[in-house]
């Protein structure tokens, strides 16, 4: 059959003695999608990857690669290459050869090698670098030879396992863009997992939230951000406000959630059971001076700036508020009446219904 | 100024031992023994400068022809050292963890606890006509009549390289150890071989451990006298046993000390070509030793 995807995970279970690293994940990929495994250290995302690339051998399910099953294809044999969360460039050889390494390995002439390695240096940036040795290189410049390693060889699939994380922040910043970008004119198929969820918002076409083995979720950035389908992903990706409490009453949609502190909120969701969790995004928390502003939102509440957490854009307001057991995290405004508010100041807070979302705990 | 000048002493008498022991034991002697051989006998009890003893090294065959036989034979079982050291070592550093490296890094070293004549009058009782091989190849009947497995090359290769091996192993197993194992994986990832990951990441990336291993077997195997001599027994021809005949058998100590010249010029040229061969300077070598 065409294929119609470039990747299919079925069913694929890794254990180590009994303890499930990967437990029965499936998943496609289609062609020149940018695809983001994404949960904590330990989830068993870096296991996934290295399944895929062939370093380790699923317990049961089946890997393919645009329709081939992969079980039994040695890693060298097949068409995926992988970017190392140390990039993992070859410090005996120079970018030249760093880059042509791979199309030497599959016969092809030295000369005709060093001509492809030298145009897709071009093609990343890094003109004139081929006789320079890697440990000459800049973190950017390093990341950018691990990558023409593997775009070179024309790969179906590449692999990148965490290559961000070595960088400085401004740096992994500009990176983020440039990766995106470069996916974008080679449209060559990404893999990528992280446990940074702001890398994964950015880049990606579509994230899996993977945790304890398993995925949570898979969908696009805003899907995951906006609906997100379990508690742990709501907690997972993004910034939130998690309330506690018990589901009080429920009627078409909306359900009541009493707080320990007997205070009530109104979210969407289904708390079939007693205990439940509801979340709130901070950009989704309205603040007011004067409370008669808020009374359209079914939630509100009336308390005081304990912390201003100044972060440029990313900038935020913890408010101490009556019945809650954490503060509760607006974004700071920066702009209009409240712009400059100032810790102890009173302050009313309030969000819609359909801004919370409830889940059984 | 005072703490400066105490300092000064303090370093000076920290450094004494090593000068001394320097000066005493390897600069003096050799000095003095590079002047014995230039000294000529010219009647008895009469000593004169002269090249005599040199050109008597190369006139008569028997001292060229073991000079030539000990530096062929020392690169060859520095070769072959290195041919059986890489797998272990290779072992050793990439796949053996936590206690089984320990213990095979002791194994290595267990035959070093007794003296380099136990260790080779071990291999005799093994190698020797009436010694076990002999007999086991008899009673199984591979052998019709007792074997002499000892005096022939062979059996000097096989005792040197025994001898050599640990300090082989240990250097090779250090530079292997520094390999992160991502960089070989990336190797067969980009589509290497096994063959092409070691020949273009393992080996490059030992090199200095490979050379470093490969001085001290050279330098141990070109100075051995007991293997040779037990284990070869006439057929040894080994050089060091003419400077031991020189200086103790014919008491002719010129001679002796002029071999003993040729014999470090040839291990300090034989260990230069090789650094100049695999582009490895002195410094980063020593380094991994």
């Amino acid at each position: 059959m065409a294929s119609s995807t470039d990747l299919d995970i079925v069913n694929v279970t890794k254990r180590f003695g009994s303890y499930a690293a990967v437990d029965d994940v499936s998943f496609s990929v289609a062609p020149g999608e940018f695809f983001s495994i994404l949960g904590p250290s330990g989830c068993g995302k870096t296991t996934l990857m290295r399944m895929i690339a062939g370093f380790e051998h699923p317990t049961s399910g089946d890997i393919r690669i645009r329709g081939k099953s992969m079980l039994g294809v040695p890693a060298n044999r097949r068409p995926v290459n992988m970017v190392f969360q140390s990039l993992a460039l070859f410090p005996m050889m120079s970018v030249g050869e760093n880059v042509a390494y791979g199309l030497t390995c599959r016969g092809v002439s030295r000369g005709d090698a060093e001509e492809r390695a030298s145009r897709m240096l071009e093609r990343v940036g890094l003109k004139g670098f081929g006789e320079r040795r890697v440990t000459a290189l800049s973190g950017g410049q390093r990341q950018r030879v691990a990558i023409a390693r593997c775009l070179v060889l024309e790969p179906t699939l590449v692999l990148l396992d965490e290559p961000l994380g070595a960088l400085d922040l401004k740096l992994r910043e500009h990176m983020k863009i440039e990766l995106k970008q470069l996916q974008g004119t080679f449209n060559t198929t990404f893999a990528y997992i992280t446990h940074d969820q702001s890398e994964a918002l950015v880049m990606s076409d579509r994230i899996a939230v993977m945790n304890q083995g398993r995925f949570e979720q898979v969908g696009s950035p805003r899907e995951l951000y906006h609906s997100p389908a379990t508690p742990f992903v709501a907690s997972f990706v993004g910034e939130t406000n998690r309330l506690q409490g018990e589901a009080a009453s429920a009627s078409n949609g909306t359900v009541a959630v009493r707080l320990s502190s007997g205070a009530i909120v109104q979210g969407q969701g289904s708390a079939a059971a007693k205990a439940a969790l509801a979340f709130v995004r901070p950009e989704a928390v309205a603040l007011a001076h004067d409370p008669s502003s808020l009374s359209n939102l079914p939630n509100r509440f009336e308390g005081r700036v304990s912390a201003v957490l100044f972060d440029g854009a990313a900038s935020s307001l913890l408010i101490d508020t009556a019945g809650f057991e954490q503060p509760v995290r607006a974004v700071l405004p920066q702009a209009g009446p409240l712009a400059g508010i100032q810790v102890g100041a009173p302050v009313h807070v309030g969000w819609t219904a359909d801004a919370m979302k409830v889940f059984a705990a | 100024m005072i703490a400066k000048q105490a300092s000064r002493l303090t370093l000076f008498l920290l450094l004494a031992p090593a000068i001394l022991w320097l000066g005493l034991l390897i600069v003096l002697p050799h000095v003095e023994i590079l002047v014995l051989s230039f000294s000529e006998r010219v009647a008895p009890r009469v000593y004169a400068f002269g090249f005599g003893n040199y050109l008597e090294f190369f006139t008569e065959p028997l001292y060229w022809r073991t000079f030539a036989r000990t530096a062929f034979m020392s690169i060859l079982v520095t070769a072959l050292t290195l041919v059986l050291a890489f797998p272990i070592a290779l072992y050793i550093a990439r796949v053996a963890q936590g206690r089984l490296k320990a213990m095979l890094l002791l194994l290595c070293l267990l035959p070093f606890w007794v003296s380099e004549l136990v260790r080779t009058l071990g291999w005799m009782i093994l190698l020797r006509e009436t010694g076990m091989i002999s007999y086991a190849l008899r009673s199984i009947g591979l052998a019709g009549q007792p074997v002499e497995l000892l005096y022939n090359d062979g059996a000097v290769i096989l005792g040197l390289i025994y001898g050599g091996l640990l300090f082989m192993i240990v250097p090779l197993a250090n530079a292997l150890e520094s390999l992160e194992p991502a960089v070989v994986e990336a190797g067969y990832d980009l589509g290497g071989s096994r063959w092409t990951v070691l020949r273009r990441i393992v080996i490059p990336h030992a090199m200095p451990g490979i050379v470093a291993g490969c001085i001290i077997v050279f330098m141990l195997t070109v100075g051995n006298f007991a293997t040779p001599v037990l284990l070869g027994g006439k057929n040894g021809l080994w050089f060091t046993e003419q400077i031991y005949a020189q200086f103790i058998t014919r008491f002719n100590w010129p001679q002796g000390a002029a071999f003993g010249m040729l014999l470090l010029l040839l291990s300090s040229a034989i260990v230069w070509l090789g650094l100049r061969l695999t582009g490895q300077s002195l410094g980063t070598t020593l380094k991994q030793a």
